[in-house]
């Protein structure tokens, strides 16, 4: 079992034609993604990719039964697709637009408030299952079907923790990239409550960033509800406070989101942290041994 | 991004908030005119810079008469002061803006921002104004409130006003102030806003005495008037000239120049090069969408900075192909010769063409496997 997405999800790209959306289904397709065509508002009708093109996301649904979305729209324009692949009925969004105003996913985090969607981003890598789907933009040829699962805040360290998790012969049961927006989806307690109840996760690691309080909540779930073995990495303990460290989320402001705090909280919460970025994997084959 | 003072007060008034009158100054002779139009006898003097942190810094001077406003006046432009907010190396004042002085009966503090936790806009309160927030949420905290908004329509208020203490009557002029400065950040798509002192004059009106607003930079596409009031004086020069390219670029004090793709890891690699014993110069995210002429600005930069003593250059390419960073550092080379130590991590999407790429130009670079090998081999170098 993984976590969220199988080899059987109906995926489908909002922002299929365009040069990011087209590259990117390339390679989900490549990479065995159950991907069943996308949408393109006034190029319905037309074939891309040998999948067919939507008018709507409702138009997918109903003619392919599309049950997940990866959206690659433009910044102004991404708040809408969110919401429209939410009211057609997606259970799974995955929202890889990077620079959307904050106030515009305020309103998003509203409207999907009581409705049965899970989003994941902005501003994110996406979500793999290895060996069966990948929704997203993370290089799919260093994963490996396995027994980690790996949430994280930033794109290039989930790939340095995918990496080494490979090379120690552990693997993934899935990898999510929450994205570094500091109004966002998918936080890292859904994620660990999924890893904890599914069989195939053994262990988990946790990427974290300074800036918010994401990583404290964390820790308090995890002390509560996690029996698995977790570590975390945060990064940015050396960054200056009050520098926007290229996150919009990765700041430090008025002495909070701090990564000592984070450190603090999830050793108190008993996860193995791991100062060291490049050791992420050879900890969690300690913890599993 | 940020603006100044004056403009955040501009555009409170666009909104019909009443903020003291003011005139804005770049010579002392033009101060001392404005001091003479905006009349009465007491005037501030306040330095337009994007730091917090003026006024225990000297940047803010109360005066009495016309030659007090000229005096203060000469002593700021030109000046560099230093704040808490400004760094060590400070912020050189271009501007000053004259203000008419007014009679405090009380000082509140007063910001709205996007809320992360509750995901809305919150208010924080206090009704310890006019001193370092930081201070006051580090000594007393029991000082400070949070009141998140839903909608502002229905918001209770009232809880507001009471917790600053504010009488009866004020509580109508205060809920009003709150819904103007609540429609400008929506309209205005501000990331934060923060009015430290609020003041009550002795005649009873509520007034902003300073303004700081932050403008979203993810919204500034629909903000026109907002881009209009940027000042690039107030911005570093090297990270303007990196945004330019697409870099996201933030000076920092040490030798280690860095180039890295992903926030995320471009964080790690500074905590790694510090873990090591030494600093890093920089924090350089390429992006996602990196061209050769963006990757060729990066080491261009670097280069030509004084400070630099290595470049430690970290790739985990996903959508950033290696051959591409590798074409940037030949580029570079051309007008900037290689004059340090450069350390290579580039692994991921063609890591073997973009390492063959520099090996067959001859080039004599560090190579290292990870991202620990690589900080160790800069330290070293450096050090």
């Amino acid at each position: 079992m993984s976590v969220l997405l199988n080899k059987n999800t109906r995926v489908i790209c909002q922002g299929f034609t365009g040069k990011q959306g087209t590259f990117h289904s390339e390679q989900m397709l490549a990479y065995g993604t159950n991907f069943v065509g996308g949408v393109t508002p006034k190029k319905g009708g037309q074939i891309h990719l040998g999948k067919p093109v939507f008018d709507s996301v409702a138009d997918a649904v109903k003619e392919e039964g599309a049950e997940a979305s990866v959206i690659f729209v433009p910044p102004r324009f991404a708040a809408n697709a969110i919401v429209e692949a939410a009211e057609a009925g997606l259970t799974l969004i995955v929202c890889i637009t990077e620079g959307i105003p904050v106030l515009d996913m305020l309103k998003v985090k509203e409207k999907l408030k009581n409705m049965d969607t899970l989003l994941i981003g902005p501003n994110c890598p996406g979500i793999i299952t290895p060996g069966e789907s990948k929704i997203g933009i993370m290089p799919a040829h260093i994963h490996q079907p396995g027994r980690v699962g790996v949430i994280s805040r930033s794109g290039t360290l989930t790939y340095e923790a995918v990496d080494q998790l490979t090379k120690t012969g552990l693997g993934q049961s899935t990898c999510i990239g929450m994205g570094g927006d500091p109004i966002h989806g998918m936080n890292f307690i859904d994620a660990l409550k999924l890893f904890e109840a599914d069989e195939q996760t053994e262990g988990v690691v946790m990427i974290g960033e300074i800036g918010g309080a994401d990583e404290e909540h964390a820790a308090a779930f995890i002390k509560e509800h996690v029996s698995k073995p977790v570590t975390a990495f945060i990064a940015g303990a050396t960054a200056p406070s009050g520098k926007r460290m290229g996150h919009a989320g990765a700041i430090i402001s008025g002495g909070k989101g701090t990564a000592k705090a984070k450190y603090a909280a999830l050793q108190d919460a008993g996860v193995m942290i791991e100062q060291n970025p490049t050791l992420l994997g050879e900890r969690m084959l300690e913890l599993l041994r | 991004m940020n603006i100044h003072e004056y403009q955040a007060k501009e555009i409170l008034k666009s909104f019909a908030v009443s903020v003291p009158h003011g005139l804005l100054a770049q010579s002392s002779d033009e101060a001392v005119q404005s001091a003479k139009a905006l009349g009465g006898s007491l005037w501030v003097v306040k330095a337009q810079i994007h730091a917090g942190g003026r006024g225990k810094a000297g940047g803010v001077r109360v005066c009495q008469s016309l030659a007090d406003v000229k005096s203060a006046a000469d002593a700021l432009l030109g000046s560099v002061l230093v704040s808490k907010q400004t760094g060590p190396e400070g912020k050189k004042v271009h501007k000053i803006y004259i203000e008419e002085g007014l009679d405090i009966a009380q000082e509140f503090y007063l910001a709205l921002l996007v809320d992360r936790e509750l995901e809305c806009l919150s208010f924080m309160a206090s009704p310890s104004g006019g001193m370092d927030i930081e201070d006051v949420a580090a000594h007393q905290p029991e000082k400070i409130a949070t009141f998140p908004i839903q909608d502002i329509q229905t918001a209770n208020l009232s809880d507001m006003a009471a917790f600053l203490g504010l009488h009866d009557e004020l509580v109508g002029k205060f809920e009003s102030l709150v819904k103007k400065i609540y429609q400008m950040f929506v309209a205005q798509d501000a990331a934060m806003l923060e009015i430290n002192p609020l003041v009550l004059t002795c005649s009873g009106d509520l007034v902003p005495l300073d303004a700081k607003l932050i403008a979203d930079d993810n919204a500034l596409y629909r903000q026109e008037a907002m881009v209009a009031m940027r000042d690039l004086a107030e911005e570093d020069s090297r990270e303007l000239e990196a945004a330019q390219f697409g870099l996201n670029y933030i000076q920092l004090d040490g030798t280690i120049g860095c180039i890295v793709n992903g926030a995320g890891l471009a964080m790690a690699t500074m905590d790694m090069i510090h873990m090591k014993g030494s600093k890093p110069a920089n924090f350089l995210d390429v992006g996602g969408g990196v061209t050769v002429p963006a990757v060729t600005e990066a080491f261009k930069l670097l280069f030509s900075d004084q400070h630099v003593k290595a470049v430690l250059v970290n790739i985990f390419g996903g959508i950033v192909r290696c051959d591409i960073i590798a074409q940037g550092l030949l580029e570079a080379i051309k007008t900037h010769p290689m004059n340090i130590p450069v350390i290579m991590r580039l692994v991921g999407t063609n890591e073997e063409a973009g390492q063959n790429l520099v090996k067959d130009a001859g080039l004599k670079v560090y190579w290292a496997k990870d991202l620990d090998e690589a900080a160790s081999i800069a330290v070293k170098v450096t050090s």
